[in-house]
């Protein structure tokens, strides 16, 4: 029992789950009803759903930003990618081919397409993945700006904005696709050996390269997964609101995407990932989002609050940092 | 030993232990240095020459123990600090900044400076006459990466010295270097004791222990054997201390000679050249044989190996594996071919550090069925196993990371990942660098073992006395070209060091 226990103090899984609990904790302090959950009209409701449904579209780009970056890339376009397919969604809905099905295809295309041209530039011309994505991460909102012809598209269509504001076994959708694309995404790497393939390219390409591992095709790969979860990510978005809006769908989610990778404890030289741990790091900042929002501390101050504690949550996964805090309090009991 | 006591050690450790996560890695070990000694630190993997290295240079922080420097108590907390009491020390692996000058390797960190900025012209005159002193006439404003790794090596040297060390430790400095960089280091290293710098001296090579060391500590499983003045130790004492065991004679080499006519050559090279620089090579092995690719550094043996595994286009002639024609543009066709290539460079080119000993074992042979056919765990497990136990891997368990394992035990996952592929050629370039006399014993009679199974192996060593022991056949490469070729009776040390330094392409072949 006392070997389990120790176990989990040892396992990546502690630290982040300590400050997942503490934050949330900390919610109730300032809001006794955080926990309560109620269910009215075939689906729950509480603030601990609303942090699961408002992190949904930064925790389907950390999947796939888990992925890009355990080979020791970085995917800066995903939030241009979240702005392309909500305007290819819109317009598609306005025009005659408003079939759920094409919509959806062709919008889950586009994130493909994006992945395709990233993970090209990196694997195949060697361009570094910070440039390689800038290139997209500035090119593809002014895309997605063309195909909107420069406006912002709203439409109307109950089937497809159900995936924004619908529920489905008394879930958000959104909460549900999550979970779903989080159970392929898992199978696809741990059931197959890209997970493996994955990791390796991640710790050492050269090795890798010697062993056989088609390096090019893994970067490729873990590009395309990326552009295709920011695709669903921006359908989600664009549902939401029912409008694709070019501009400002998904403006600076790709670092709320990273930090979260961060926070669950990967390396962005790449090497181990857990998508679970992603997830979890995404709930952190949404959960730290809500407290802070609703803790009545004057607005100006809430991105400031957000940092600091955001770097306690990462010196607390330090190693280093626990080792001289450590020595620091032996150093005061003796 | 009692002629050197006389004066004050210039570092002495006492009772020093240290442990890692209960493993005792050094266990009560005392050691002195005297100033103007060239003292030999050796022991087989795993002795706890490297811990004993890093806790005297505040890698690592001692349990217990004390360590005094000319006759002050010393407790190092980090490099920084070690350095800067005149502890200088130079790893295996050359840890400079390739992409920076090599003037600016040498004063990096304490560069001379102008009005606050960096006086580059300054700095390269004083790079000049450091290095004109290790008679290395380089330009030092090009990137270190442009120089071969000996001269790096002697970089790194540089700069430990001119550190104005007081105690200079060099782990396994010759391991990339040829004979006459070696002799060069050498008489450098004599000039530096007659100045009264206190050196260590790790190596895994006998000979050199005994050209330049005074006295010698030999380690063993984390406790200290002796101190021993070298004068006074056989080669063959030391070999036991070392091992706790007498060393078994190399087996008597057993030729297998399965088919010579040309159509059962397991691989038949033709006038092979390729964009690495390497021209016209031929060569022929059958199915059994050990071929040995010999020759000194840059004479082409690694690029050789290269080309075959497809890590180097080739631009002319033919490879032909089992009288079949082919070409092999990556490595991944090279394993679908069952060739096998264990790398010269095996921190960067071989291991997946942070991988564990299972999933590096399996790596390659997942990578030839594909990510859509996943070895079952239980099978990787089989694997590693197997592999663990054949060839005497030293691990608690699997799950381990390879990149904490010993440099031999290091080599011996590589080659498990290969063999776990069944291969019916396997490449070992450079097989026993670096690793200790233990294993490397145990990896010839592996390839002897081998090779019984019908398996080709190609071996490139710098070790000449090595191909000498376990080859059938040996190439003499020179220039990137080659040499000679030597067979049977005919492989001797004399003839392959003739071939290497005779000039005359047609002299060789006669």
């Amino acid at each position: 029992m006392m070997s389990a226990v120790n176990r989990f103090r040892q396992s990546r899984y502690f630290w982040p789950l300590v400050a997942l609990a503490l934050i949330l904790l900390a919610n109730v302090f300032i809001n006794p009803a955080f926990f309560s959950l109620e269910f009215r009209n075939g689906r729950l409701y509480g603030s601990l759903v609303d942090v699961l449904n408002r992190g949904a579209p930064v925790a389907l780009l950390a999947i796939g930003m888990s992925l890009v970056i355990a080979t020791g890339g970085i995917d800066l376009s995903v939030g241009a990618v979240i702005a392309i397919s909500g305007a290819v969604c819109a317009n598609l809905i306005n025009s005659s081919l408003d079939s759920l099905f094409i919509v959806i295809s062709l919008g889950l295309l586009a994130g493909l397409i994006a992945g395709l041209v990233n993970g090209s530039l990196v694997s195949y011309l060697g361009i570094q993945p910070i440039v390689a994505t800038l290139v997209l991460m500035v090119a593809g909102r002014g895309i997605a700006q063309l195909i909107n012809g420069g406006q912002i598209i709203t439409f109307s269509h109950d089937g497809f904005a159900a995936l924004g504001v619908g529920s489905l076994f008394g879930l958000p959708i959104p909460v549900v696709i999550v979970a779903v694309v989080l159970f392929l995404v898992h199978c696809l790497v741990r059931f197959t050996a890209l997970g493996l393939f994955i990791e390796a390219v991640g710790c050492n390409p050269r090795a890798s390269h010697y062993a056989g591992v088609h390096v090019n095709g893994v970067k490729l790969a873990v590009y395309c997964i990326c552009g295709v979860c920011a695709a669903i990510a921006g359908m989600i978005i664009t549902a939401d609101i029912q409008g694709a809006d070019a501009n400002n769908a998904g403006l600076w989610l790709e670092l709320d995407a990273i930090l979260a990778v961060v926070i669950g404890g990967a390396a962005l030289t790449g090497g181990r990932f857990s998508l679970v741990l992603s997830v979890i790091g995404v709930l952190i900042i949404q959960a730290l989002g809500t407290t802070i929002l609703v803790s009545g501390i004057a607005p100006q101050y809430n991105l400031l609050i957000k940092s600091l504690v955001i770097v306690a949550v990462l010196l607390l996964q330090s190693p280093a940092f626990k080792q001289q805090l450590m020595n620091l309090l032996r150093g005061r009991t003796t | 030993m009692g002629e050197t006591a006389t004066h004050l050690p210039a570092l002495s450790l006492n009772l020093f232990s240290k442990q890692f996560a209960g493993v005792i890695a050094l266990n009560e070990v005392s050691f002195e240095l005297q100033a103007g000694e060239v003292h030999a630190l050796l022991g087989e993997n795993g002795a706890g020459k490297s811990t004993l290295i890093k806790v005297m240079t505040g890698a690592y922080s001692l349990d217990s123990g004390s360590i005094t420097l000319f006759g002050a108590s010393f407790v190092p907390h980090s490099p920084a600090q070690a350095l800067a009491a005149g502890i200088s020390t130079v790893y295996q692996e050359v840890n400079l900044l390739p992409n920076l000058s090599v003037a600016h390797n040498l004063y990096l960190g304490r560069e001379p400076t102008r009005f606050g900025l960096i006086n580059w012209s300054q700095m390269h005159d004083d790079a000049k006459t450091l290095l004109a002193r290790f008679r290395l006439d380089i330009d030092v404003s090009q990137p270190l990466s442009l120089y071969s790794l000996a001269v790096q090596q002697l970089v790194a040297i540089a700069r430990g010295i001119d550190l104005s060390a007081r105690v200079l430790v060099l782990d396994e400095p010759t391991a990339s270097l040829d004979h006459d960089e070696v002799q060069m280091l050498f008489s450098i290293l004599r000039e530096l004791k007659a100045q009264g710098i206190a050196i260590i001296f790790i190596t895994h090579f006998l000979d050199q222990v005994y050209a330049l060391a005074d006295r010698i500590t030999v380690l063993r499983n984390g406790e200290r054997v002796g101190t021993f003045v070298t004068k006074q130790l056989p080669r063959a004492e030391l070999v036991a201390h070392m091992l706790g065991r007498e060393l078994e004679a190399l087996e008597q080499k057993l030729s297998v000679q399965i088919g010579t006519d040309e159509g059962n050559n397991a691989i038949a090279i033709k006038d092979l050249s390729a964009t690495n620089g390497i021209t016209t090579i031929s060569f022929r092995a059958n199915r059994g044989e050990v071929l040995g690719l010999s020759g000194l550094l840059g004479s082409g043996r690694t690029e050789l190996c290269e080309t075959l595994f497809g890590l180097a286009r080739s631009t002319g002639g033919s490879i032909k594996l089992n009288g079949n024609c082919i070409s092999i543009g990556s490595p991944r066709q090279a394993v679908r071919y069952a060739l096998a290539l264990c790398p010269e460079d095996r921190k960067t080119a071989g291991i997946i550090s942070e991988l564990s000993i299972r999933e590096n074992i399996i790596l390659a042979l997942q990578a030839r069925r594909g990510w859509l056919q996943p070895l079952a765990r239980a099978e990787q497990q089989d694997l590693a196993d197997n592999a663990v136990s054949e060839l005497s891997i030293a691990c608690p368990h699997t799950e381990k990371a390879v990149g904490e394992l010993s440099g031999g035990n290091q080599q011996k996952v590589i080659l498990a990942r290969w063999l776990a592929t069944s291969p019916a050629i396997l490449i070992l370039d450079e097989p026993t660098r670096g690793i200790d006399i233990g294993a490397h014993a145990e990896i010839i009679h592996l390839i002897r073992r081998l090779c019984e199974k019908g398996l080709t192996v190609i071996v490139a060593s710098s070790e000449i006395e090595e191909l000498v022991a376990v080859c059938d056949k040996v190439i003499v490469l020179r220039d990137l070209g080659m040499q000679a070729e030597l067979a049977g009776s005919d492989i001797s040390e004399q003839r392959i060091m003739a071939a290497m330094a005779r000039s005359d392409r047609q002299e060789a072949q006669s």
